[in-house]
């Protein structure tokens, strides 16, 4: 599976790009395996990533929990609380 | 009638209430957000998510329009850096009648600040923070529940 990833605000910052492509194993089935999978190899994904409590996201521009299915995503976006307006 | 626009353009008020008062509707209620002047802010950017950031206004917009029948509604968000007394968000409703204008037009803005993937940069004395999200915004979107 091949997800197009996207990083916005302070969690683009930390990782230091705005987007990557990615081919994580079968066995990343959620978007919280996908964060666990990303930090497991890198300090730098781990810091960013540390506080899951801060975290969003969303599967192909939809607003989902981090435990929400991966499915046949083609892009996922990972990114802090909304503060527009 | 529903217009959404994320730009980076300034936001003129009165060329917003001229669009939203063409719906001929006999009541109108606005929000306008501004670059907050008494906070020692010098900048403030505003980043989004383009294509999610409009479908989400997009369906807020929807939402309000089916809930309070509103003849109209716009949303106008500006991205990029702004500075104190500049517009960020005009949010402009159109009803037969006061009441749901205004309810529509409070729904819209409190649901925008939780829902809508923007975030805001503020930059004061030099340094750069991201702004932290307020419980007290949860707590107004949640009022909305239907």
């Amino acid at each position: 599976m091949t997800i197009e990833l996207l990083y916005f605000a302070w969690v683009r910052e930390r990782i230091g790009k705005a987007s990557e492509t990615v081919s994580p194993p079968e066995t990343v089935t959620t978007v919280a395996h996908l964060i666990d999978w990303l930090a497991a190899d890198s300090a730098v994904y781990a810091a960013a990533f540390v506080d899951r409590q801060r975290l969003r996201a969303a599967v192909d521009q939809v607003f989902v929990a981090l435990d929400a299915p991966l499915g046949n995503a083609r892009e996922v976006a990972i990114f802090p609380p909304v503060t527009g307006g | 009638m529903m217009t959404v626009t994320v730009s980076e353009a300034i936001i003129d008020a009165g060329v917003e209430f001229a669009a939203i008062s063409a719906s001929g509707a006999g009541g109108i209620a606005t929000f306008v957000g501004l670059v907050r002047s008494d906070d020692n802010v010098a900048t403030l950017s505003l980043e989004h998510y383009p294509g999610a950031t409009e479908a989400a206004l997009e369906a807020l917009a929807d939402g309000a329009i089916a809930r309070w029948d509103l003849i109209g509604a716009r949303i106008t968000h500006r991205v990029g850096d702004m500075h104190p007394g500049e517009i960020v968000v005009f949010v402009g409703t159109a009803a037969r009648h006061r009441g749901a204008a205004l309810e529509a037009c409070a729904f819209l803005i409190d649901r925008l600040k939780t829902e809508a993937p923007f975030w805001k940069k503020e930059t004061r004395g030099g340094e750069t923070s991201w702004v932290e999200p307020r419980d007290s915004d949860d707590a107004a979107a949640a009022r909305w529940k239907a």
